[in-house]
Formats: structure tokens, C-alpha cells, sequence
């Protein structure tokens, strides 16, 4: 279609023209909206702050963690991801069946919504552009090492790569391998290792050395 | 639909290219667009399904070519508009007369509830499973003019039923206002030397999810 490459967006357009014609036509339609008793804007205002202050990627490292150090929970994050999700309080939205799927030394997982944009939002937050954009999108499923490469993510010839196309209302997040060097760590130190990549399966978790 | 959003396999998309800084939204309009879709579908009067139909009924270079959050927006007026909720003469003008609120108009101090809650779509099934894991299936060459989930990369293909995870709704009923109309959802595994033939990449399979209608036994 056309070169990414030129775009600081990743998709579409992003000329101050467009930016502004959107913030008309958004706020357009929220005014109509809020005078016709559709929506309340301070309920606007509530969703916008759950996902920009307390829905994202710390929940699933969190939930990451917690699999790389208790067995139990793992085993219930393999048979009834949503319980056990539910557990670390992390429900709803774009949540309501989880699936987990663990990375091994032979075996990678990563995840893609071919059809539209669907993501683990109640572990992950909302999606990153990239992972919404026509790229990702058609490349995922026929070229996943291709597409890995280029978030720098190397595997061995014979590892098998599973990649997962959210077709119906599951959702997955995959659990990456744990870093070496990390025997003994507690959960909380091992969270800040889970990147929202990790999870996503377009990278891995941070080595201790790496961790920011 | 063989629509612009049925985008697996496809060539010509470019690089993934991901934003170095990754802002969670690039302007202020894109959060009001993703809170102002939110709370209108709170409203009950159409479902996920027929929002995502209605992104994807958008014209292929709209949809291809501008920001998902835009995308959404122009769905939102379709689904405003195709349900009453809002004119297009009100949507021409920017404006329109004060109305009293809708009754399931969402309030603020109902939204943590509302989204911790969510919407699940497991449904009961009297029926019994036709498939079980290990079976082999093939998916039938649905190309219907309406919403469906059945990916047209996969279209004919067989696959091995890998998960079997009960009744779900049917989006491809859901989405026209004909109902629920659940169905048995499995998880299907391709190799991906069969969908893509000798130019897949080696050692490589993709999952998908689908409903019992979408497929024949192999």
C-alpha cells in the first residue's frame, strides 16, 4: 500500500490538517451526544483514566510473575486463565476469556487479531498501533520470523512458532520464559522484567542485566 | 465479508515499523473517541459484533489508510445514526437539541463496575459438540456479503481441532440483529506449510478459533 517508514505514527496520515479535522469532528460529536443525555462526559473522562493510569501491561506482569514463581498458580492459569487472572483482581473488559499460553525452550507463542484489533485489554491495557496496523495485521500469520526479526527477536531454526489469531472472543497472553539468573527473585522485582512485548509475543523478558 | 479488514496473508503492508516513544494516544480526540465509544455502547441498542461490522463495512481506502481510533469514530456515527439514536442532518450540523437523558445513559461513578464486569459471551448449548480434540476439520468456503469470523486465509483449508471451549455467541448472526444464536467454538491448528505452501516459514503453525458452522468434518 504505501511505506510506513515516512509515518511517526505507524498508520495513517499524521499532518496537523487530519489531527485537527478529528479533533473537530470528535468533539462534534460528543457535544451532540452530552445534549441529547447519551453519554456523560465525566464518564468519558472515567474511561479514558482506567486505561491511562490503572489498566496496562503491569497487570499482566503481575499475573507473569506470579506464574514464574508459584506452581499452583501456573497450573490454574493453564486450566481456567480467567480464574486465575481473576484472582490478582484483573476481570472484564476484553478479559472475559483469557486463555495463557507458555513459551518453552522448543516452542514460541505470539498473538494477532487478523479480522480487527482484539487484545487482552484487562492484563495488557489497549493495543499499541503496530499491533493494530495492516502490517502486522496480514504478516503475523504467514511470516512471523520475518515479523519477530524486526522487533529484534531471533529464534533457533527448529523452535516452533504458534502464532494465534484472536478470531473469536478469547483472549491471549502468552507467558514468556523466565530469565536466567533470576533463581531466588520475588515476584515484584521478576514483574519488572515481563515487557508488554513478552506478553504479546513479539519479544522477551528482560535479563536481569537488561532491566530498566 | 471480503472486506478490507480480512487482512491475513496478505502483501504489500509494509514494515511493522512500532513508534519508538509509543504514546498511548496521539491526541486528545483519540481518547475522547475511545472513551465516547465505550460509554454509547453502554447504551444497549447494537453489540460488539455489529460495531465490528460496521468498521469493517467502512470504504477499503478509509479503512486502510487512517487511524483506528478514526476508524472507530466513523463506525460510531453509522451505529448512531442506523439505530436513531442520532440524525445525520445533527451529525452535519455538530449540533442538536437538548433531550432528557437516556436511560441507560452511563453514569460516571458506574463505569469501574461496567468495565470490571465487562461483557462475557459464553452462552449454553444444549447441543452436543460434532467435534472433539484430535479430530481433523475442514472450513467451508464461506464468503457471506455480512460479518463473519471465519478468515478468508483459512477458507477450505484442514486443520486439527486442538481445544473445544463450549457454546459462544455467533457473530456472524449477532452482528445483523438475528440473535445469539450460540454455537460449539474450538480451536483449529494449521501447519503453515499448508496455508502458505512452500513459501512458509519453517516450523511454524496458526491457531484459530471457530464456530462449529464454519466447519466439515475432514
Amino acid at each position: 500500500m504505501h511505506d510506513h517508514a515516512d509515518h511517526h505514527h505507524g498508520q495513517g496520515h499524521d499532518h496537523g490538517s487530519e489531527l485537527d479535522e478529528m479533533t473537530a469532528r470528535v468533539r462534534a460529536l460528543e457535544t451532540i451526544l452530552t445534549r441529547k443525555g447519551l453519554i456523560d462526559p465525566a464518564a468519558v473522562d472515567r474511561i479514558i483514566d482506567t486505561y491511562q493510569n490503572r489498566v496496562g501491561p503491569r497487570n499482566g506482569a503481575a499475573v507473569v510473575a506470579r506464574a514464574w514463581t508459584d506452581p499452583g498458580f501456573a497450573e490454574r492459569l493453564r486450566a481456567d486463565a480467567t480464574a486465575a487472572i481473576a484472582e490478582l483482581g484483573f476481570t472484564g473488559r476484553q478479559g472475559e476469556h483469557m486463555q495463557a499460553l507458555f513459551n518453552a525452550p522448543d516452542t514460541h507463542h505470539m498473538v494477532v487479531c487478523t479480522l480487527c484489533s482484539c487484545y487482552p485489554w484487562s492484563v495488557l491495557g489497549l493495543p499499541p498501533v503496530w499491533y493494530k496496523s495492516p502490517a502486522y495485521r496480514s504478516r503475523a500469520v504467514r511470516e512471523p520470523r520475518a515479523v519477530l526479526a524486526e522487533f529484534g527477536v531471533s529464534l533457533p531454526p527448529e523452535t516452533q512458532v504458534q502464532v494465534w489469531d484472536s478470531t473469536a472472543e478469547l483472549r491471549y497472553l502468552v507467558i514468556p520464559q523466565r530469565p536466567e539468573g533470576t533463581e531466588g527473585w520475588e515476584a515484584e522485582r521478576l514483574a519488572e522484567l515481563v515487557t508488554r512485548d513478552s506478553m504479546i509475543g513479539t519479544g522477551f523478558a528482560l535479563s536481569p542485566g537488561n532491566a530498566s | 465479508m471480503n472486506g478490507p479488514h480480512d487482512l491475513g496473508g496478505m502483501m504489500g503492508h509494509g514494515l511493522i515499523a512500532p513508534e519508538v516513544d509509543e504514546p498511548l494516544f496521539h491526541a486528545d480526540w483519540e481518547a475522547r473517541a475511545l472513551g465516547v465509544t465505550l460509554a454509547c455502547g453502554a447504551l444497549g441498542h447494537w453489540n460488539i459484533d455489529e460495531s465490528r461490522h460496521a468498521r469493517e463495512s467502512l470504504p477499503w481506502p478509509i479503512y486502510l489508510d487512517t487511524s483506528y481510533y478514526e476508524i472507530w469514530t466513523r463506525a460510531l456515527e453509522t451505529l448512531l445514526t442506523r439505530h436513531g439514536l442520532v440524525s445525520a442532518d445533527e451529525l452535519a450540523a455538530g449540533e442538536a437539541a437538548t433531550a432528557t437523558a437516556h436511560p441507560r445513559r452511563l453514569a460516571a461513578s458506574a463505569v469501574d463496575a461496567v468495565l470490571a464486569r465487562g461483557g462475557p459471551t459464553d452462552r449454553p448449548v444444549n447441543a452436543a459438540p460434532r467435534f472433539a480434540i484430535g479430530d481433523l476439520v475442514r472450513t467451508l468456503n464461506l464468503q457471506p456479503k455480512g460479518h463473519t469470523r471465519l478468515p478468508g486465509y483459512v477458507r477450505g483449508h484442514v486443520g486439527t481441532i486442538i481445544a473445544a471451549h463450549g457454546g459462544f455467541i455467533l457473530p456472524d448472526s449477532n452482528a445483523h440483529g438475528r440473535g445469539e444464536a450460540p454455537e460449539h467454538l474450538y480451536t483449529l491448528r494449521f501447519d503453515g506449510a499448508d496455508l502458505w505452501g512452500a513459501e512458509a516459514e519453517p516450523c511454524s503453525a496458526v491457531m484459530i478459533d471457530a464456530w462449529e458452522s464454519y466447519l466439515e468434518r475432514a
